[in-house]
């Protein structure tokens, strides 16, 4: 990544596909409160990222929107990390995914509402707040499935072991970002470690390191999501809807 | 699907909660509903998102159903006439002299 | 369910459908300002006190004393409502998905959690007439309390996000006014707060519409198709005509209900017809003419025999939206077990403190 643009697109794509994915949710929820917690969730997820690419595309200075940026770029276009695009699986793979992606945004929104960029520093104060709420969410949900029962407990462990490896392309380093990502590793340390504890769920021990979404190599997944998010719009070239 | 052949599971049943929200700061808290959550921290997290998506409140209790002791309405008059003669706690019954504000 | 008071046009009359709402609310406020000579006396007969309430236009409170038949009426129709409201979720959230623009999606999102939140609300006020909730989800997974037989058509296109939020949103809340004046109070609070918080979907499924049938021909298209398809269905929704509805006449008496359906349907038909032609779209209906004598539109009743068909489960989507909602409560086990495993042994834990702390003093 370098410069403002690379790097609001990559945080923009991460906040849409998360969107993405946790809109999937809606109508299929373990509990009907539950149903309510993810729509906010998602709904979150997608005012960030319309910010975020929107801010992009002034950025870029061609003339993209929020929806060209969206529904008109490939997958090897996108910049959003592995983690996000993954499949929601089962609720425990959606909120142990939830934990370590509001885990890096917390700390990283939170150093973007002080960076120099006033535009990136009034999205990162709006967002910062939002993410809170989703740490708080995940991480009460990580801990009742990891200390619930033997199934849940067995589901959580699963979640972590697939996920975990995920985590690290979060923090590669980027010193000329506006936040280098690298500094933000001891937030999401401090946050996640007590939360596994207490959930009784362990670390697995992998040097496995995914990673490419920063520079568009995805997994097979992000093309599925993006032909069934964008296929509408595609259809009908130039529509306003 | 075969879920109705099936001998029913464990109903986890999560208990009822009464919430009540303090809609301005000024103001004291009202009940607005109820939810099921299986313990205090959820039904604070349902509560928050169930009643206050539009910004309705600042505050939230979460009190469980159970705790409650209603009165019946057969008890009423026993239970709220003694009020009905002490009326100097009506705002009402004191006259405000003219030209008087914000009383 | 989502109003269609969206139209400025419609606010003039009664100050529109949210104008009735506030009005509703008021007179619920009013209603129970006006003292009433205390409360049944000992002994006295709880049937005509309730039936004195009624007169009144007073509301009945959970624990009031009320006729059988009263609560049953009240938990089947809230349930059903309820019901209504979270197999409602399926057909919008369909397009959640692909809807076709950041903004689009983000409503849609907005729109299809407050069904869930209407469902709630409905759910905890059939709760306080003494059933629980588990109870109901059950009757509706067994199949054995059904819900708006709309929602067993399919949203094929863009559009029936918008016919949606129209039509059956829209026949919905010509229903759902009268209810914010229902005798049950818990149930008219609940559904003065459900029309308040569509203030703001008013105008959604219709602005779809209209931006549709402004838009490319083929959008212009999957707007009429939406139309032609949703149409005669939502005017099912207000159910049989009244010589054939069995609940009607004691419903209204004890003013659960407060209009026939067929005055509802009227009503809504009226509405909806210049609400089309602002859309430059037909309504397809070659007999819909305005009838001067009954300063009302006569129109052709919707195929009744198709809407038992539907009722009785053999609408297009009927097994798929009772396969879905059966589906996604069941993978949900295992994960409301955990939380109420959880809260067991974080209580047991603390019963565990608290002995230790009583030992040590």
């Amino acid at each position: 990544m370098n410069g403002p643009f690379d790097f609001t697109l990559a945080l923009g794509d991460d906040a849409l596909v998360a969107a993405q994915r946790l809109g999937e949710w809606a109508t299929r929820a373990p509990e009907m409160e539950e149903d309510i917690a993810l729509a906010n969730i998602a709904l979150d997820q997608l005012g960030a990222a319309r910010l975020l690419l929107s801010y992009a595309g002034e950025l870029e200075g061609a003339g993209r929107d929020e929806d060209a940026l969206a529904y008109l770029r490939d997958d090897r276009e996108f910049r959003n990390c592995l983690l996000v695009e993954l499949p929601n699986g089962d609720f425990a793979v959606t909120m142990v995914k939830l934990l370590l992606l509001s885990a890096y945004q917390v700390p990283l929104y939170t150093a973007l509402a002080g960076c120099p960029d006033e535009r990136l520093a009034a999205i990162g104060a709006k967002a910062r707040k939002e993410s809170a709420y989703h740490l708080d969410h995940s991480a009460l949900w990580v801990k009742r499935l990891g200390d619930g029962t033997d199934e849940s407990h067995r589901r959580a462990q699963a979640a972590l072991d697939q996920l975990w490896p995920y985590h690290h392309e979060l923090f590669a380093a980027d010193p000329a970002a506006p936040v280098d990502p690298a500094t933000l590793r001891a937030g999401f340390d401090a946050v996640v470690q007590p939360v596994l504890a207490e959930a009784t769920l362990t670390r697995p021990e992998t040097g496995w390191t995914p990673g490419g979404g920063r520079d568009g190599v995805h997994t097979e997944h992000l093309s599925f999501l993006l032909a069934e998010m964008q296929v509408l719009h595609r259809a009908h070239p130039g529509a306003r809807w | 699907m075969s879920e109705q052949n099936e001998p029913p599971r464990t109903p986890a049943t999560s208990p009822l909660w009464e919430v009540f929200v303090r809609a301005r700061r000024g103001l004291s808290h009202t009940h607005v509903g109820s939810l099921h959550a299986p313990d205090a921290e959820l039904a604070l997290r349902n509560a928050r998102d169930l009643y206050t998506r539009r910004q309705e409140g600042v505050s939230i209790w979460v009190v469980p159903a159970g705790a409650i002791t209603a009165s019946s309405p057969d008890e009423k008059d026993a239970f709220f006439d003694p009020a009905a003669d002490k009326v100097y706690r009506h705002p009402t019954f004191y006259e405000v002299p003219d030209g008087v504000a914000h009383l | 369910m989502y109003g269609n008071d969206f139209a400025p046009e419609q606010d003039a009359p009664g100050g529109g459908l949210l104008g009735q709402v506030e009005a509703a609310e008021a007179a619920l406020r009013e209603a129970a300002a006006r003292a009433r000579e205390g409360s049944p006396t000992p002994g006295a007969d709880p049937a005509a006190y309730f039936a004195d309430v009624i007169d009144a236009d007073q509301k009945i409170e959970p624990r009031d004393w009320m006729p059988d038949a009263y609560r049953r009426t009240l938990v089947r129709q809230i349930a059903q409502h309820a019901h209504s409201e979270i197999i409602g979720m399926q057909p919008e959230g369909n397009w959640i998905s692909r809807a076709p623009s950041l903004k689009r999606k983000a409503i849609l999102l907005a729109k299809v959690q407050d069904e869930a939140g209407h469902g709630l609300y409905l759910y905890a006020a059939a709760e306080t007439l003494g059933v629980s909730r588990d109870e109901l989800v059950e009757l509706l997974l067994d199949g054995r309390q059904k819900y708006s037989s709309i929602f067993n058509y399919p949203t094929l296109t863009w559009a029936d996000v918008g016919a949606i939020g129209w039509l059956v949103d829209g026949a919905a809340i010509v229903n759902q006014v009268p209810l914010c004046r229902c005798s049950y109070g818990p149930y008219a609070r609940a559904m003065i707060r459900v029309c308040k918080e569509e203030s703001f979907h008013q105008r959604q499924g219709y602005e779809i519409l209209h931006t549709l049938a402004h838009g490319t021909p083929a959008q212009q298209a999957m707007a009429q198709d939406a139309l032609d398809r949703w149409w005669y269905p939502s005017l099912a929704m207000f159910g049989p005509p009244d010589g054939d509805s069995t609940h009607s006449a004691q419903s209204m008496a004890w003013k659960i209900k407060r209009f026939s359906n067929d005055e509802l349907r009227q009503r809504f038909v009226d509405m909806c017809v210049q609400q089309a032609e602002v859309l430059g779209l037909r309504i397809p209906d070659p007999d819909l003419r305005w009838n001067d004598e009954r300063q009302a539109y006569d129109f052709t009743q919707p195929d009744y025999d198709e809407l038992m068909r539907v009722i009785s489960g053999e609408g297009p989507c009927n097994r798929q939206r009772m396969e879905h909602r059966r589906r996604a409560h069941a993978d949900g086990a295992w994960v409301r077990e955990a939380a109420t495993a959880y809260a067991a042994k974080r209580a047991g834990r603390t019963r565990a403190a608290d002995q230790r702390e009583k030992v040590a003093a």
